[in-house]
């Protein structure tokens, strides 16, 4: 029934993408031809007995991929842009010619912001439906509630949120940073151009703050010359008063607020933090849990002046990116805006469809062992290269957050950054 | 507790109920389902004994908890604590720093196993304390609160409380709960691979067992002299209490047996589903087994199985149908339920379809013999009533 309902929405969008004929200029001679040029390493459709052998849901004109999101609850407002950038990345291929001469056909799922619903889910879309991949999760509660369901089943999962590291699994790929990649550079930043020595840690209270949060005074503590961490606070999600942290803040003076509050505690820290007058053009903050998205419900004058550290900006100026910005803001309106996480979970079909290409089957197993050394230079954020482990090496850059809700990119490393999810001496 | 000088304790109607729920979960819906079907219909039945616990707690005895999801999450928690130790044996877990204690204390700097965990490494100790645990903390609970009488949609605002305490508890001590994470990643029980498709039919019909058993429990004590003082107790509480009977001993020992009750299905959840977490303590999951109940019918022990059964897979099925509208339909359904018919499904059926039947099948026997059952009955205590619109 499912499938149904996402025919008749992929119908709909295809359409559109048609429609929009002229954005895609190069695509229309691929279109027509039906994907004879689109596969060029590979021969025309390869027979579905030799490119399936474990009883996927492959046929000769279709394959069937999962994507596992919240579309409700109360991550819904975060997920839904991965839930679009997948869409897209999907109607991009099949545009293309799809994958081994079959078009991508997807089962969406609601992870309805329940760990045990992504489960369940993750479940019938592995046993149930033979997905080749699914394409989701957003929190590492979910993760953590998907991966064992993967593994048992030997699925593919594209994850796209940056995460706090400290694993690696054969049926996973991440697309988004690992802790080190997101934290480090940032630290390294800062501690230079703003002369930061004296920080303050402030973080939601579940894994990932609290293990970023561990890498980061490590850093702070071990690398960075004469700097101390003044204080560390952990707030519970969804908490909404930080007027005690806000006073100590004022009393201790950091040259650096340090900060991972996530979801809707993100609105009340920095309207509290104006409201008391901490003005973040003089008092130097960096994020790490801000992207754009988030701007949208914080409201872009009572965050402007924070440093953001990710991997990706909307206003990344590369002809990748604005191909990209272009494309989505197409499909799903104007006033869409895409942040760090949107920008990952649009890299999983891509680089799926690459390491199927690459190792010639949709095997999981084949699969699994391709994804090592896939490089996608059509990349929004650039180019970027999985690891052995399963990681994607790419690049960290800093954003100043400016009133109309974008970022301004005033730092980015000048290599990749090599992914690192178990990082010695930061445990 | 007491010997009845009626011949047994199970009228046959009720038998006939039970026959015939029997037969459904242990013939018709193994034949019927596929096994990854009657995996999710194994999960919903651990929260029919919740419902359960619910009918006699609140439909007999007229205390309405909101928090019976604290009871199923410290079953499924002690559950998930052995098997999460058995787990993390030191060859599984030798990238950690620290290795042979589960992979969330490592994360959050713990260097050995906290005491709290040590009885855990033992199943007859676990198996235990699924039962007792629970058990005590209601009793705790439950002696502070009917002692003072405190009782009605107080007592229903207090345990809503304990449960977003509990969940706060849960998720602020993450290296020894772990967090909102729970505790995930769950493999083998003694060496007992759970996570094969053989593991979860055994681990079904091990289910449905105890289901029954604890159906049968539940119609013991509501046959049993027990049984008619709760729900003495319920309508006319003063009354009770001034013909000698120590009102607050009673409902303490029914608020502990619903606790137990519910952690049995805890921790058969935890044994099928393979993790557990915060997210079945809260309020939320809390209210939801509540309307489990009320959807079934509170007054009716088989209609809390048959409501729960209905509610979740409306759940699943709505949502694997329409991804992006679903709570709507839920929505939906639960509206119908409390302004269409208020007594759930049992009361749909011991109003039109039972009196057709003849006494069998519970018709006018059925009336005769269960106060309660009469259909068109007001909401008996004043903390039905609130619930019911929930």
């Amino acid at each position: 029934m499912s499938s149904q309902n996402d025919q008749s929405n992929k119908f709909s969008t295809t359409r559109r993408k048609l429609l929009m004929g002229i954005a895609a200029l190069p695509a229309v001679p691929l279109l027509a031809s039906a994907g004879l040029f689109s596969t060029p390493a590979m021969a025309q459709a390869p027979a579905t007995s030799a490119v399936n052998t474990t009883g996927l849901a492959v046929t000769d004109t279709e394959v069937t991929v999962g994507i596992l999101h919240s579309v409700t609850g109360t991550m819904a407002i975060s997920e839904t842009g991965s839930v679009q950038a997948e869409k897209l990345a999907i109607d991009q291929i099949n545009a293309m010619g799809g994958v081994l001469g079959r078009k991508i056909k997807f089962i969406q799922e609601d992870g309805a912001s329940d760990w045990p619903t992504f489960a369940e889910k993750a479940k019938k879309l592995l046993v149930n439906d033979k997905v080749a991949a699914i394409m989701g999760c957003w929190t590492s509660a979910s993760r953590k509630a998907v991966l064992p369901v993967v593994e048992q089943y030997n699925g593919m999962l594209y994850y796209p949120t940056f995460y706090e590291g400290l694993e690696q699994s054969k049926n996973v790929i991440y697309t988004g940073q690992e802790a080190t990649q997101q934290i480090l550079a940032g630290l390294d930043w800062v501690a230079k151009t703003k002369n930061g020595k004296t920080f303050y840690l402030i973080g939601s209270d579940y894994i990932w703050p609290r293990t970023s949060m561990k890498i980061a005074r490590k850093h702070i503590e071990g690398h960075l010359k004469d700097s101390s961490v003044v204080g560390e606070e952990y707030f519970p999600l969804g908490h909404t008063q930080f007027n005690s942290v806000i006073n100590k803040i004022k009393l201790k003076k950091p040259d650096v607020i340090y900060a991972a509050v996530v979801g809707g505690s993100n609105v009340a820290f920095y309207k509290q933090l104006k409201a008391a007058g901490i003005d973040l053009n003089k008092q130097t903050l960096l994020t790490i849990s801000v992207t754009e998205d988030e701007i949208d419900g914080i409201g872009g004058e009572n965050i402007a002046g924070a440093y953001s550290s990710m991997k990706y900006f909307q206003s990344l100026d590369n002809p990748n990116n604005k191909e990209f910005v272009a494309a989505f803001k197409k499909m799903w309106g104007e006033k869409t805006v895409i942040g760090d996480v949107t920008q990952a979970a649009y890299l999983g079909p891509w680089l799926w469809k690459m390491t199927v290409e690459k190792a010639g089957s949709f095997d999981i197993d084949k699969i699994a062992a391709a994804s090592a050394g896939i490089e996608f230079n059509k990349a929004p954020e650039g180019y970027v290269k999985i690891h052995d482990n399963h990681h994607l090496w790419s690049k960290a850059r800093i954003g100043l957050a400016l009133p109309d809700g974008q970022f301004k990119v005033v730092y980015e490393t000048p290599d990749l950054i090599e992914p690192d999810p178990f990082p010695k001496g930061y445990q | 507790m007491l010997k009845s000088d009626r011949t047994f304790f199970l009228r046959p109607q009720d038998m006939i109920g039970i026959a015939v729920l029997a037969f459904l979960l242990i013939v018709i819906l193994p034949l019927t389902l596929d096994n990854f079907r009657l995996q999710f219909v194994g999960k919903y039945l651990t929260y029919a004994f919740v419902a359960l616990g619910l009918v006699l707690c609140w439909g007999y005895a007229g205390i309405l908890s909101l928090g019976q999801g604290v009871f199923f999450g410290l079953g499924g928690y002690c559950m998930a604590m052995f098997l999460k130790l058995e787990s993390s044996s030191v060859e599984a877990t030798k990238i950690q720093t620290t290795p042979g204690i589960p992979d969330f204390m490592d994360w959050n700097q713990i260097t050995e196993l906290p005491y709290m965990w040590q009885p855990f490494n033992s199943l007859t100790l676990t198996l235990i304390a699924v039962i007792l645990v629970p058990a005590l903390f209601a009793f705790i609970v439950g002696f502070a609160m009917f002692k003072r009488r405190v009782g009605g949609v107080y007592f229903a605002i207090i345990t809503q409380a304990l449960a977003a305490i509990m969940t706060i508890l849960i998720i602020g001590q993450q290296g020894y709960t772990g967090g909102i994470n729970g505790i995930t990643d769950l493999r083998t029980l003694n060496g007992w691979d759970i996570r094969t498709d053989s593991a979860k039919t055994i681990l079904y019909f091990v289910c449905v067992a105890l289901l029954i058993a604890c159906i049968l429990i539940a119609y013991f004590v509501k046959s049993s002299k027990l049984g008619r003082i709760l729900v003495a107790m319920r309508d006319k509480e003063d009354r009770v209490r001034f013909s000698g009977y120590d009102v607050a001993n009673f409902k303490v020992f029914v608020f502990c047996l619903a606790a137990s009750l519910s952690a049995i299905g805890g921790a058969m959840f935890t044994l099928q589903v393979g993790f557990m977490s915060p997210s079945f303590v809260g309020i939320v999951p809390s209210i939801e087994m509540v309307i489990y109940a009320a959807v079934g019918g509170r007054l009716s022990i088989l209609g809390a199985i048959y409501g729960t059964l209905l509610v979740n897979w409306a759940k699943t099925s709505f949502s694997e149908s329409f991804p992006e509208l679903w709570l709507f339909g839920l929505g939906g359904l639960f509206i119908a339920v409390v302004l269409i018919f208020p007594n759930g499904i049992a009361g749909l059926w011991q109003t039109y379809i039972a009196p057709r039947l003849g006494p069998l099948f519970g018709g006018t026997a059925a009336r005769r013999a269960s106060p309660p059952a009469t259909p068109p009955a007001p909401p008996p205590s004043g903390s039905a009533a609130p619930a019911a619109a929930e």
